[in-house]
């Protein structure tokens, strides 16, 4: 395990190139969820918002 | 088949959302795959040890910088031509994930090339033209900021994207163009690979991989986009998980 981390001696270059794209995805797909789920809510507020306001019941009315 | 249904928001949604889930669990098993023949399967490189494993993520980062770049052009010419919302919507979704893998590309480029060539940066026709790769994405995305006016916005930034597209033949044959630093094409469709199979089937799987994430991250993120600019739509009533 240890051999396998030092890659012949060049641990340093081989880590900061996979670490960089494994921290750059992680942070993408953190991201864009997050940004769904905003837009998600966001839409539901709209939506709401956008939708007629429902009739009140008034018996009186309905004779 | 009528392919203009799906050029509407409201029916591309559902279905952007199916592709990007499918395209997410293939992304992690090609991942999974690349890295097995990455690190176990291909042997140290003869005269290169091990520093030349940044290959398998470098080559497909780069690959996908520049053919992002394409597709993004390609849905800003389809949102000019045809004036079709849907087409800037997802060439809005793609340009972060391409400045992204821009970024990586010279970012793994810099840590491979210390090693190989003695320097993490030099002004190198493939690199510096990479780096103008980087800062087009970054002018779309700060373009698209600085206008209010979404459809002006999607307008603008479709012309910065037309033309910034001329940049991706000058990086792709930038090293057949100038003797430069960064060497020539390692694998071409003209010829035959010059280098091990077990290496190029490990670098292939990978760039499969980045295709399949950079689809189901550019989806996702083109339906966040689509609820963001349609909210209060009838259609969002349904996609926002909301009986009524």
């Amino acid at each position: 395990m240890t051999q396998f981390l030092a890659m012949g001696g060049y641990a340093w270059y081989v880590w900061m190139s996979y670490g960089a794209v494994a921290l750059v995805v992680a942070a993408e797909i953190v991201a864009v969820r997050a940004r769904m789920r905003r837009a998600r809510a966001n839409a539901r507020v709209a939506t709401a918002a956008a939708a007629p306001p429902a009739p009140r019941f008034d018996p009186a009315r309905s004779l | 088949m009528n392919w203009f249904k799906y050029a509407s928001p409201a029916s591309f949604y559902p279905l952007a959302g199916r592709i990007a889930h499918v395209c997410a669990w293939l992304a992690a098993i090609l991942t999974a795959v690349g890295l097995y023949l990455a690190f176990v399967v291909a042997p140290t490189d003869a005269t290169q040890g091990e520093s030349y494993r940044i290959i398998f993520i470098h080559v497909p980062t780069a690959w996908m910088a520049m053919f992002i770049y394409l597709v993004m052009a390609l849905w800003s010419a389809l949102a000019l031509g045809f004036n079709t919302r849907l087409s800037a919507m997802m060439a809005q979704a793609l340009a972060p994930t391409g400045a992204l893998m821009a970024f990586l590309a010279l970012w793994t480029g810099a840590f491979w090339g210390r090693p190989a060539w003695g320097t993490y940066w030099a002004w190198d026709a493939r690199m510096t033209s990479t780096l103008i790769l980087l800062f087009l994405y970054l002018g779309v995305m700060a373009l698209r900021q600085a206008i209010t006016d979404v459809r002006r916005a999607d307008r603008a930034c479709a012309v910065l994207s037309l033309v910034g597209a001329i940049n991706v033949p000058i990086i792709y044959f930038s090293v057949r163009w100038w003797n430069t630093l960064h060497q020539g094409a390692t694998v071409s469709l003209t010829s035959a690979p010059k280098m091990a199979a077990t290496m190029l089937a490990g670098m292939l799987v990978m760039a499969l991989a980045a295709w399949a994430y950079a689809i189901a991250v550019a989806l996702t993120r083109a339906r966040a986009i689509m609820l963001e600019r349609e909210a209060g739509a009838a259609w969002t009533r349904l996609a926002a998980g909301v009986a009524l």
